[in-house]
């Protein structure tokens, strides 16, 4: 059952996916381990650097937003997350995010399964909303609406047309266009429900930006304005149960050094201004945040920046979160390393998101993610 | 076409190429069809694309820049059958980015499809084969005599030429044996040499020489020999069949669903089979009797178009000039945003096409980038839609203003509610009039703007 910490709202879940994989060795830093040292001679935080959560982890210096929120109890950290065979394809890695599916190539994303538990009869158009141009495969089932928006201001049909008066005009004439035919076939109906359904979508989404009001600035970077765009729909109150939106640039191969603390700076930033900007509307307590990316990164650095690895970092973040550290570090003897070179991993990502479907959403997750996962208990008793 | 049949010259030309002006349509449709079916089956009477200035413009730093690269290609090419094959082909045979991330050997295997498309199934799936790109997609790489990999050996016969149901498990395992030490030379390391593609290589070490007993044929056989009696196979004709109905005439269920779900139009697919047959195999043969056919001519605005399709088809209506232009890339993010993202579809399935290439998101991407295009006056296309309807002088009707422009775009038939809706704004300022400089301006307007509504239809969605 859906937990009831929500003062009887629905739960709503905001997914921030990282692309390129993000580095949780230097998110997260075992920084009192000479072999984070050793391994790392040109991308390793110095101790005196980091921001310490106790003796054995510390922040990374340009995530003290993200470390205040964790102090605050509100910042849940999946540590070693990944799955058996890590692909360290990016597309393939994230397919498999997307899709739960790590042998076979799936179609079917995991959050267009939850959309379809949540809405069986596709009567809200905003049940999931992505923010970002192109829908993630996560959010693709077929028959499942999904809206996405790459630019809220200018959402909808018609947007290239500037005149107000031509526009409106031409959106009745596709309103007109696009009405219930009789007799033409499967096809045109359903293109005809389709095109209505992004009118009724566009229509909602717009009252987004006419109603919010706020005082937090957010920075102008685009995942705080991805998040800013999260919040404007998520307080107008048009019944979206899952947003999705993308931070991308983590594939630090090379330049590590001056790309990743900006990234992390924005990132948390934007995760921090967000919440902030829940709690000043009273509209905190009834969301979760699942932030992940689709790898870690290899232990020993390439003197410019870092491959492609296994065993990542995921966070869970929000007012109904018990926060703390979450499964285990992946261990840092080397004998243990998996490929010789990479954090081998501690969690299956599935049992993520069962425990995200399960005890968050309330949907039985076993279809969803294809099985039973270990789970973990990051969400606060019910109150 | 000979009796000036435009409607019939713009299907052709939006099936087996990527649309026309309607210049060229005019042209097309004062010659024989069956003359201009002709030249569209012999791309080698044309002259290419001149690749060295689209590979200065486009580089291969990614993915991206083949796709930008191909989509210009189809935008302008003099062989627009051939370009259509290698999409078809892409369709078929998907390979994707995401595994390999080698750009030069998806570009190589393109390059492939043009040069082979058209002949016939044996010399394609042998090219197919042979391909670097298929070979590292499938773990042909990894088929060795002793420990055989089935993943090519499955997908030629499952998705690449026979279908499921007309073969065995075994004939499985033995077909993959066949094809043991198929694989590549290593290419070049991207770092720091650069692109460079891959070679088929035959490693006779590594090959299982053992007799193998397929479909019913037993013998030494090699990877070549299981090709020639895949080519032979009655399924393989269905199969190829069936594709290419679904690509150039209407739109078929989705691959998995051809065991259970019958043909849309039997005596069509006879047609196409019989040719196959008769002609052992050569797509030539086959496409020539499809187009040349009454079920291709009269199937006109059936087919969901691909982004693909649209995409280009719009370049084409609103003259997309020649020259490579950096701006060209907007192209190619479009066709992603709808949906097909070209050289890197999501699984060697290929991409779903038909009405599963409409979502809300598609639709919205599909009708704004149309809508967007086509509003902009200067571009040639659209001037020369303007200047078509002004040149008649005088006065237009509202229903004249509006039969003109929807004969312009396509020619493109309507339903009642369309037709009903553009009426209703064709009325909204009375007729069209070129008396003054004014008038003139105003109409020129109007026109643009019932463009825009006619490629943001229902109809528009169709080719």
């Amino acid at each position: 059952m859906a937990r009831n910490g929500h003062n009887g709202k629905d739960p709503v879940l905001v997914i921030v996916q990282l692309s390129g994989g993000n580095d949780f060795m230097n998110t997260l830093i075992p920084y009192t381990a000479g072999v984070y040292h050793d391994s790392r001679p040109v991308v390793g935080i110095p101790a005196d650097k980091v921001l310490p959560m106790d003796d054995e982890f510390g922040w990374h210096p340009s995530s003290s937003a993200l470390k205040d929120m964790f102090d605050d109890g509100t910042v849940a950290v999946v540590q070693g997350i990944g799955y058996p065979n890590s692909s360290r394809s990016h597309f393939r890695a994230m397919d498999i995010w997307h899709t739960c599916e790590p042998v076979e190539v799936g179609t079917e994303g995991w959050l267009g399964r939850a959309t379809r538990e949540i809405d069986p009869n596709g009567e809200n158009v905003l049940t999931a909303v992505n923010f970002g141009r192109g829908l993630p495969r996560a959010l693709a089932v077929p028959g499942v609406p999904i809206t996405s928006v790459g630019d809220l201001e200018n959402y909808g049909l018609m947007t290239g047309i500037d005149d107000v008066d031509q526009r409106k005009e031409a959106l009745d004439v596709f309103k007109q266009m696009y009405a219930p035919a009789v007799g033409t076939g499967p096809v045109m109906d359903y293109l005809a429900r389709t095109g209505l359904d992004v009118l009724k979508g566009a229509d909602e989404l717009k009252k987004a930006p006419a109603m919010y009001k706020s005082d937090v600035e957010y920075g102008s970077n685009a995942i705080a304005q991805s998040l800013r765009d999260v919040a404007r729909v998520h307080l107008a109150g048009l019944g979206t149960r899952i947003f999705y939106t993308n931070h991308g640039g983590y594939d630090t191969h090379a330049n590590e050094v001056p790309t990743h603390p900006q990234l992390l700076s924005d990132l948390t930033g934007a995760i921090s201004d967000f919440f902030d900007d829940l709690r000043a509307h009273d509209a905190s307590d009834n969301v979760v945040m699942l932030v992940f990316t689709e790898f870690g990164r290899r232990i020993k650095d390439n003197a410019s920046g870092t491959d492609h690895g296994t065993g990542g970092g995921a966070f869970i973040i929000g007012d109904p979160v018990k926060g703390g550290l979450y499964s285990e570090y992946p261990s840092l003897d080397p004998k243990t390393w998996a490929n010789g070179e990479d954090l081998a991993h501690t969690i299956d990502f599935r049992g993520i998101y069962g425990t995200i479907l399960e005890q968050w959403l309330g949907i039985d997750p076993t279809d969803i993610v294809g099985g039973r996962f270990e789970q973990i208990a990051p969400f606060a008793d019910a109150s | 076409m000979g009796d000036g049949d435009l409607a019939l010259a713009a299907h052709l030309m939006r099936r087996a190429g990527f649309g026309a002006s309607r210049g060229e349509l005019e042209t097309l449709a004062s010659r024989p069809y069956d003359d201009v079916v002709d030249d569209l089956l012999h791309p080698e009477r044309f002259a290419d694309v001149d690749t060295d200035l689209c590979d200065r413009y486009y580089g291969w730093d990614n993915y991206h820049g083949p796709a930008v690269g191909w989509i210009y290609r189809m935008a302008v090419t003099r062989r627009p059958l051939q370009e259509k094959m290698a999409l078809f082909w892409h369709h078929v045979f998907a390979t994707a980015f995401f595994k390999s991330e080698h750009v030069a050997s998806l570009n190589r295997q393109v390059e492939m499809f043009r040069r082979v498309g058209m002949s016939d199934m044996r010399t394609i799936l042998l090219e197919l084969s042979r391909d670097p790109a298929m070979i590292y997609w499938l773990d042909n790489n990894e088929n060795v005599s002793g420990e055989p990999n089935e993943n090519y050996g499955r997908e030629l016969l499952e998705l690449f030429s026979m279908g499921v149901g007309s073969y065995t498990e075994l004939d499985i395992k033995n077909a993959s044996r066949a094809f043991t030490g198929w694989t590549f030379a290593q290419p070049i390391p991207l770092y720091p040499h650069g692109h460079y593609d891959s070679q088929f290589e035959r490693r006779p070490e590594e090959h299982d020489d053992g007799v193998k007993t397929f479909l019913g044929e037993s013998g030494r056989f090699d990877g070549g020999e299981i090709v020639d009696i895949v080519v032979r196979q009655p399924a393989t004709a269905v199969f190829v069949g069936r594709h290419l109905y679904n690509f150039f005439v209407a739109d078929e269920p989705q691959v998995p669903a051809w065991p259970i779900e019958p043909p849309r139009d039997p005596e069509a697919l006879r047609t196409l089979v019989a040719a196959y047959l008769e002609s052992n195999g050569d797509v030539r043969a086959v496409l020539r009797a499809l187009f040349t056919s009454d079920f291709f001519k009269e199937a006109q605005l059936r087919r969901v178009k691909s982004p693909t399709e649209l995409v280009t088809g719009v370049m084409n209506l609103v003259g997309f000039q020649a020259m490579p232009e950096p701006g060209v890339g907007v192209y190619q993010s479009a066709v992603t945003a709808m949906g097909q993202e070209l050289l890197n579809p999501p699984t060697v399935e290929g991409w779903h096409t038909g009405k599963e290439w409409i979502d809300g998101g598609t639709l919205n991407e599909r009708v704004n980038f149309a809508v967007n295009e086509v509003g902009d006056g200067a571009k040639p296309g659209i001037r020369e839609i303007v200047d078509r309807v002004s040149d008649r002088g005088g006065e237009l009707s509202p229903e004249e203003f509006m039969a003109v422009c929807l004969d312009l775009v396509g020619p493109l038939t309507v339903g009642d509610e369309t037709r009903e809706a553009l009426m209703a704004y064709a009325e909204s300022e009375g007729p069209l009039r070129f008396d003054t400089e004014e008038d003139e301006k105003a109409s020129g307007r109007r026109i643009v703007r019932m463009v825009q509504l006619i490629v943001s239809s229902m109809e528009y969605q169709f080719g």
